[in-house]
């Protein structure tokens, strides 16, 4: 499972860069293949987990239900739009790193750009008050 | 490549990405794997801000994956955090056993 998330987080960056986004590409690849997935690692080898049995518990039939129903619903949704939009051909798009960094910098962003290092510093605390040994 | 085809396949895969996320937060067991569908499903999500912004041509959709992304390490470090703490006091990450809070 580790693995194919692995697959999958890389794969995306690839089609990142294919949709013309090389700064969210490197993004990926930095902070999902890289920091996210060791850090997934890291804690399956913490735990030495052993094999545990994976089968369906009680209510797993409804709990499927409940899952199907709200992916159909997802489905239904979005294959509207889909079959509704007419795709016209694809406006001049620049989301090099420069201009990306001029609208995270801009007034507009700044300071919930400024939030998000206030929200990782809070995820820091958490995450080592948590896993630290008497809680 | 057909940037306009190509965006609509790129929704597809977020709707796939998403739908398979979604399932696995519903089906599965073991606490590990339902954080790994949250996030598969973050990156489904991101997919398809990244699809729309190529498609209007504007990088608000850009700078709300930025965001997205750094609320996904967070969420990871401390969900993952809470994980350790879980193992450390039932020796299992079955998601059936921990149901203290449970009416």
């Amino acid at each position: 499972m580790d693995a194919i998330l692995f697959y999958a987080a890389a794969a995306l960056a690839v089609i990142f860069g294919l949709l013309g986004s090389p700064f969210i590409a490197a993004l990926q690849v930095i902070v999902y293949a890289g920091a996210i997935m060791v850090l997934f690692l890291f804690v399956l080898m913490l735990l030495n987990v052993k094999r545990e049995a994976d089968a369906p518990g009680r209510g797993a039939r409804t709990l499927g239900a409940v899952a199907v129903v709200l992916v159909a619903l997802l489905f239904a949704q979005a294959g509207a739009v889909l079959v509704r939009a007419e795709p016209g051909p694809a406006p001049a798009f620049d989301a090099s790193t420069r201009r990306m960094a001029e609208i995270l910098f801009s007034p507009q962003f700044l300071y919930v750009f400024e939030a998000t290092s206030i929200l990782i510093l809070a995820a820091l605390v958490g995450a080592i008050a948590l896993a630290k040994k008497e809680l | 490549v057909d940037q306009a085809s190509f965006v609509q396949h790129a929704v597809l895969l977020s709707l796939v990405l998403f739908a398979l996320g979604t399932l696995g937060v519903f089906l599965r067991k073991n606490v590990i794997t339902v954080l790994m569908s949250i996030e598969l499903m973050l990156n489904g999500a991101n997919l398809a801000f990244v699809a729309f912004s190529r498609a209007a041509g504007t990088l608000d959709g850009q700078v709300l994956v930025f965001f997205v992304m750094v609320v996904a390490a967070a969420e990871a470090a401390v969900g993952l955090a809470i994980v350790i703490a879980l193992h450390r006091h039932r020796d299992t990450l079955d998601i059936d056993a921990f149901n203290v809070m449970k009416g």
